[in-house]
């Protein structure tokens, strides 16, 4: 059986336990611990219902752990005397999960780490390895996180916004472990934009697959970062391409705009252009400066800029980038870039070798001392 | 998340205030010092921190190769004025303010008269993955 399909049922099962009277951080250990027995019975031989199936076993594990718990605390009457309301809706249990794992009182490695458990079926090993710590490390930020939210209630309702944060966060930790966290974003992001408030979480998901189209190009067989203008744009997924920009038409169409329409639309102009000259770059900044008033955030300053630099010319762009704080990442790199424009040769090779030493990836630091070596090489 | 080493040095630091050698030391603060690095990994493991903790040996030597078909050339021991590592911490964290707090409890570890050491760690960044949306 295809493991995402197993790991997508994940929600409805802590959602069918909940209903049923487990507390939440029970529900979902009992659900873990059916996924894992699923893993390794499954393989020859997969039930005809699986969501059935992994809900009788997720309770009866769930019904073991709270016996042996009652045998401390004699309050086996509650769970007996609890009736089984059957079957609910698995959308809205999703959903409240969504809220649950990217509660406000979560920091976001915690909410992230959670999210991908409990609503992406993910076992915590997997999760370790994805962000790199140790697998006892992680079983511990996320039983943290689960007694953090030990008294929300299930059905509280929630604030979408923070789980669209904690998705982007997983979609933009790139691709390290042996789980496609930006895949997996994806496929959440998916199931959260089937539910209610959907115009800003169809333009998280928009971006997200504009991006994730430009994967195979976007670094070099050494792991180099290759520049949007140098990429090979033949090797862009056209088909994600169609669906990211047939998402965010009909986002747009709503008039509710936000700022990951705003990414999106960005994202959408530079999917357009069949080469880099091609690229709608003054409509590009008409959209940077709706996503200022929206987010006033110095990043999005930056990259207007160079935007700018591209639209009106270096020059401008440099005046532009003069507004910007000089502390925001990649600033240095921005104005070697425009001073490259420019024609100010020395000075870009220069800026581009201090950038280099600023850079906070090694993929991103070989980029801009390769920049800089093509320069002093005439 | 960010991923930060705290990097101790057998030399080459600063000078701490509390600055007793181990070796002179009474038998109950060096059993006091190593509970307090034992708990302090055992607490930042219970709150989903901790990477990574390692010593290294003081004694080591210089390799570089020595041409093709050639053994390595070495040079060693290392001289006295040598900055030399003695190991490290590994931590996982949401903040620099929360990486330089756990840098700072670190170097209160007590030492001769149980008092704390003050020992200058280097609090030193990982270079991460790129992010997938730069524009």
């Amino acid at each position: 059986m295809d493991p995402q399909v197993l790991r997508a049922l994940t929600p409805a099962v802590i959602g069918v336990l909940v209903h049923r009277g487990a507390d939440f951080a029970s529900a979902e250990d009992a659900a873990a611990e059916a996924m894992l027995e699923a893993t390794s019975t499954w393989v020859a031989d997969a039930p005809a219902d699986p969501k059935g199936w992994l809900v009788t076993v997720a309770w009866r594990k769930f019904l073991d752990a709270e016996r042996s718990e009652k045998a401390r605390r004699a309050r086996e009457d509650r769970v007996a005397a609890q009736p089984d309301p059957g079957a609910v809706s698995g959308v809205d249990d999703t959903l409240q999960l969504f809220f649950l794992c990217a509660h406000p009182s979560l920091g976001p490695a915690a909410a992230v780490a959670l999210t991908l458990r409990a609503v992406g079926g993910l076992t915590t090993r997997q999760i370790a390895r994805a962000y790199l710590v140790p697998e006892k490390t992680m079983a511990q930020r996320i039983s943290r996180a689960k007694r953090t939210v030990r008294d929300v209630r299930f059905d509280a309702p929630g604030d979408v916004g923070t789980v669209r944060r904690v998705l982007y966060l997983v979609f933009n930790e790139g691709y390290t472990g042996d789980v496609d966290l930006a895949a997996e974003a994806i496929r959440l992001t998916r199931q959260l934009a089937g539910l209610p408030e959907v115009e800003e979480t169809a333009g998280l998901l928009a971006l997200m697959l504009l991006h994730h189209a430009r994967r195979s190009a976007r670094t070099g067989p050494d792991g180099h970062v290759i520049d949007l203008a140098e990429q090979d744009r033949s090797r862009w997924d056209t088909t994600l391409i169609a669906e990211g920009v047939h998402i965010l038409q009909a986002a747009l169409a709503r008039d509710r705009l936000g700022e990951f329409q705003a990414q999106a639309a960005i994202a959408a102009l530079h999917a357009d252009a069949r080469c880099v000259e091609e690229t709608d770059w003054p409509q590009i900044v008409e959209w940077y400066d709706e996503l200022l008033a929206l987010t006033d955030s110095s990043v999005v300053r930056l990259n207007r800029a160079v935007a700018i630099g591209e639209a009106d010319g270096p020059v401008a762009g440099l005046e532009a980038l003069g507004e910007v704080d000089p502390a925001v990442p990649r600033h240095t790199a921005a104005a070697a870039y425009l001073c490259e424009k420019a024609g100010d040769l020395l000075r870009a090779a220069e800026l581009y070798a201090e950038a280099a030493e600023k850079a906070s990836s090694i993929p991103e630091r070989h980029h801009l001392t390769l920049q800089a070596a093509r320069i002093r090489a005439g | 998340m960010a991923k930060y080493l705290m990097l101790k040095h057998y030399r080459g630091a600063p000078e701490p205030i509390n600055s007793v050698p181990m070796d002179r030391w009474t038998p109950a603060e060096v059993h006091a010092h190593i509970q307090f690095m034992q708990d302090f990994a055992a607490e930042l493991e219970a709150t989903g921190e901790f990477v990574d903790a390692q010593a290294l040996a003081p004694e080591g030597t210089w390799v570089s190769s020595g041409g093709e078909g050639k053994p390595p050339v070495t040079d060693g021991p290392f001289a006295e004025t040598k900055d030399l590592i003695a190991g490290w911490m590994i931590i996982d964290v949401e903040t620099y303010e929360r990486a330089l707090e756990l840098a700072g409890q670190l170097s209160a570890a007590p030492g001769a008269g149980g008092e704390p050491i003050h020992e200058w760690l280097e609090l030193r960044p990982f270079m991460e993955a790129p992010p997938t949306i730069a524009d």
